[in-house]
């Protein structure tokens, strides 16, 4: 194999690098490396090769031909000029990538040049260094055969149209936001990434924005899915005017891996429970949809509403055993309540009318009292002549609460 | 053969019929309840109605379906008509939380409905828990029966629980399991004017299929 690398400052180093090659490694800014061995017979010996760079690429930029990769980038960024199937022998250590210890260690067994690390034992460097003192001396030795890294041009998730004439309709405009996200997500796709936001922004007629931002709780690729939350997306939130211009934004990230097993229960499809929980939060409200989080605090009401996707606990102990559920009244019921030495004796409210046979309480809590949201009541809980129970509270108002079911 | 017999097992209107898979609630009276042979619990792919006044025990019924159900890594939704769910005692009761997608209505039967309609039909979910606890029945019972033949029919061969909870039975000739729950006692600690509520005694009869038997069990309060 042979492998050609050339090195100095200059911006336009791929291209002159894909004149010759289209798979080559940007192995740093000012330096690149490539295989060679296919252009013999169009360029001749290795030397000849190394001249038709040179023509391309200028007089300033170092050009080296060797049989390694990793020895060419030495050549090339240590002897000036053109240089065919280099020696290495001379070079300082100090040209390779040494720790400031393993320099200070070398400097101490007088060792200075490649060719004396070249010639150390090789167990001997492995037992002081471990792999990076070997890895040092097969770089040395010009000795490493690794593939190289080809270069990928940044890919870019936007695009941008401009139309003829104003699109003031929503299904016209879905078609051409479709043709966006099909070729955006086809990039995605062919690089195995995935996208966790989705911006469009509408450029209306009277020169004005209009910009939705998707962000997803799972990364997604799939076209027909953001295209459907979109619509809907657009749906509740539609453009104040025709549409003269559209662009559209993906921001790539990986996506996510999960290990399935055969004996795993079957759950949801990410794309397909987000798309189903759009469309119920198009019914019941944006902040209705959600995962149940409890809060760490003694608030009567300690747990809200996560806008998140469901995701597998870890394996619980047994099930315990079961506790008594309380039911919210949202909002709670204004209550009329008799008193008897400070016990509640009879509660009148909306539908709920009775005589207290046992109440146990009160149970005083109070907090927050250094917020505007301060909370500090009295509860009962409540045995009531119609069979029900229920939790009762004065802040001095009463209320009730809910009931236990 | 009786050509009726035939008639009745292949409209499905026979629940033993069918041999179902079933999720076992842990609570051993229950399930010994609810065995049908060698399966014991709510049966899968089925709609399964809990039924009784205000604290009968229905919610903690439920909470006890939903806490098997995660236990078993399953994606569980409880669909809130009214607003009315309690994490605090869900947990409690060993509800995974982070396991339960919860959708609150704003007492608007008709969201829940429709809500319950896309979550039976994307698929994927162990228990699905409509709550209709709070909705008067002048309102339940102008639900078209319609309603209750299209989730049957969304959630048959599938493992999917639907469990609606309720004060009178709506799903009818949906349902392949009908609970009546009922509070048999409420168990107060302390001496009176200092007392505490300590548990209740719950009794849940099935109704569909018909059994003569009760299974009886304790829920401990949460104070």
């Amino acid at each position: 194999m042979m492998f050609a690398c050339i090195h100095g400052p200059c911006a336009g180093l791929p291209q002159i690098a894909a004149a010759f090659s289209p798979a080559f490694e940007q192995t740093a800014p000012d330096t690149v490396v490539f295989r060679v061995d296919g252009l013999q017979r169009m360029h001749g010996s290795p030397r000849q090769i190394a001249d038709a760079i040179a023509r391309q690429a200028g007089d300033e930029l170092n050009i080296a031909i060797a049989e390694t990769a990793d020895a060419a980038i030495l050549a090339a960024r240590n002897f000036p000029g053109v240089t065919v199937a280099p020696s290495l022998n001379g070079l300082d250590i100090s040209t390779l990538p040494l720790t400031d210890e393993m320099a200070a260690v070398f400097e101490s067994w007088g060792i200075y040049t490649l060719d004396q690390l070249a010639q150390l034992p090789e167990t001997g460097l492995a037992e002081r260094f471990g792999p990076s003192g070997v890895y040092l001396q097969q770089l040395a030795r010009g000795a490493i055969h690794r593939p190289l890294k080809i270069f990928q041009p940044e890919t870019t998730y936007e695009d941008r149209i401009e139309l003829d004439h104003p699109v003031s309709l929503l299904e016209p405009l879905l078609f051409l936001i479709a043709r966006l996200l099909n070729d955006q997500c086809a990039r995605l796709l062919s690089n195995a990434m995935a996208a966790n936001e989705v911006t469009i922004r509408l450029e209306l007629e009277d020169s004005t924005e209009h910009t939705l931002t998707l962000r997803l709780p799972v990364p997604m690729r799939e076209s027909k899915s953001l295209l459907k939350l979109l619509q809907m997306d657009l749906e509740a939130h539609p453009p104040t005017g025709p549409t003269i211009a559209l662009a559209l934004s993906l921001k790539p990230v990986h996506p996510r891996t999960v290990q399935t097993g055969i004996f795993l229960p079957v759950t949801p499809a990410p794309d397909k429970l987000e798309l189903t929980l759009a469309r119920i939060r198009g019914i019941v409200g944006e902040n209705n949809v959600g995962i149940p989080e409890l809060l760490n605090t003694h608030h009567p009401h300690p747990f809200r509403l996560a806008n998140a996707q469901p995701q597998i606990a870890n394996p619980q102990s047994p099930i315990p055993n079961p506790q008594h559920a309380f039911r919210y009244f949202r909002p709670p019921l204004p209550a009329t309540v008799e008193l008897e030495r400070n016990r509640p004796l009879r509660i009148t409210a909306s539908g709920i009318h009775g005589k207290v046979l046992n109440a146990a309480g009160p149970w005083r809590t109070s907090g927050d009292w250094w917020t505007t949201t301060a909370w500090n009541r009295d509860e009962w809980d409540i045995a009531l002549s119609n069979g029900a129970l229920y939790r009762i509270y004065s802040n001095p108002h009463w209320f009730i609460e809910g009931s236990y079911d | 053969m009786n050509p009726n017999a035939a008639r009745v097992t292949t409209l499905g209107l026979c629940p033993d019929a069918k041999i179902r898979q079933c999720l076992p609630t842990g609570l051993a009276s229950l399930d010994a309840l609810l065995s049908h042979g060698q399966n014991a619990g709510f049966p899968r792919g089925a709609i399964s109605e809990i039924l009784g006044p205000e604290s009968s025990g229905r919610t903690t019924l439920v909470h006890s379906l939903l806490a098997a159900s995660t236990a078993q890594l399953e994606i569980c939704a409880y669909v809130d008509t009214d607003d009315s769910f309690d994490p605090v005692s869900a947990a409690a009761a060993g509800v995974a939380l982070s396991q339960l997608v919860w959708i609150r209505c704003g007492h608007n039967a008709g969201h829940a409905l429709k809500a319950a309609d896309y979550l039976l039909h994307a698929g994927g979910f162990g228990a699905i828990v409509l709550d209709l606890c709070q909705v008067p029945p002048r309102i339940s019972n102008r639900i078209p029966i319609s309603y209750w033949y299209r989730f049957r029919r969304a959630i048959e061969n599938t493992p999917t629980i639907l469990a609606l909870a309720e004060k009178e039975p709506i799903a009818r000739s949906c349902a392949a399991l009908m609970l009546d729950t009922e509070r048999k006692k409420t168990i107060w600690t302390g001496a009176p004017g200092c007392s505490l509520l300590r548990e209740v005694e719950l009794e849940a009869a099935s109704r569909k299929p018909v059994r003569p038997a009760a299974a009886a069990f304790n829920a401990r309060s949460l104070a």
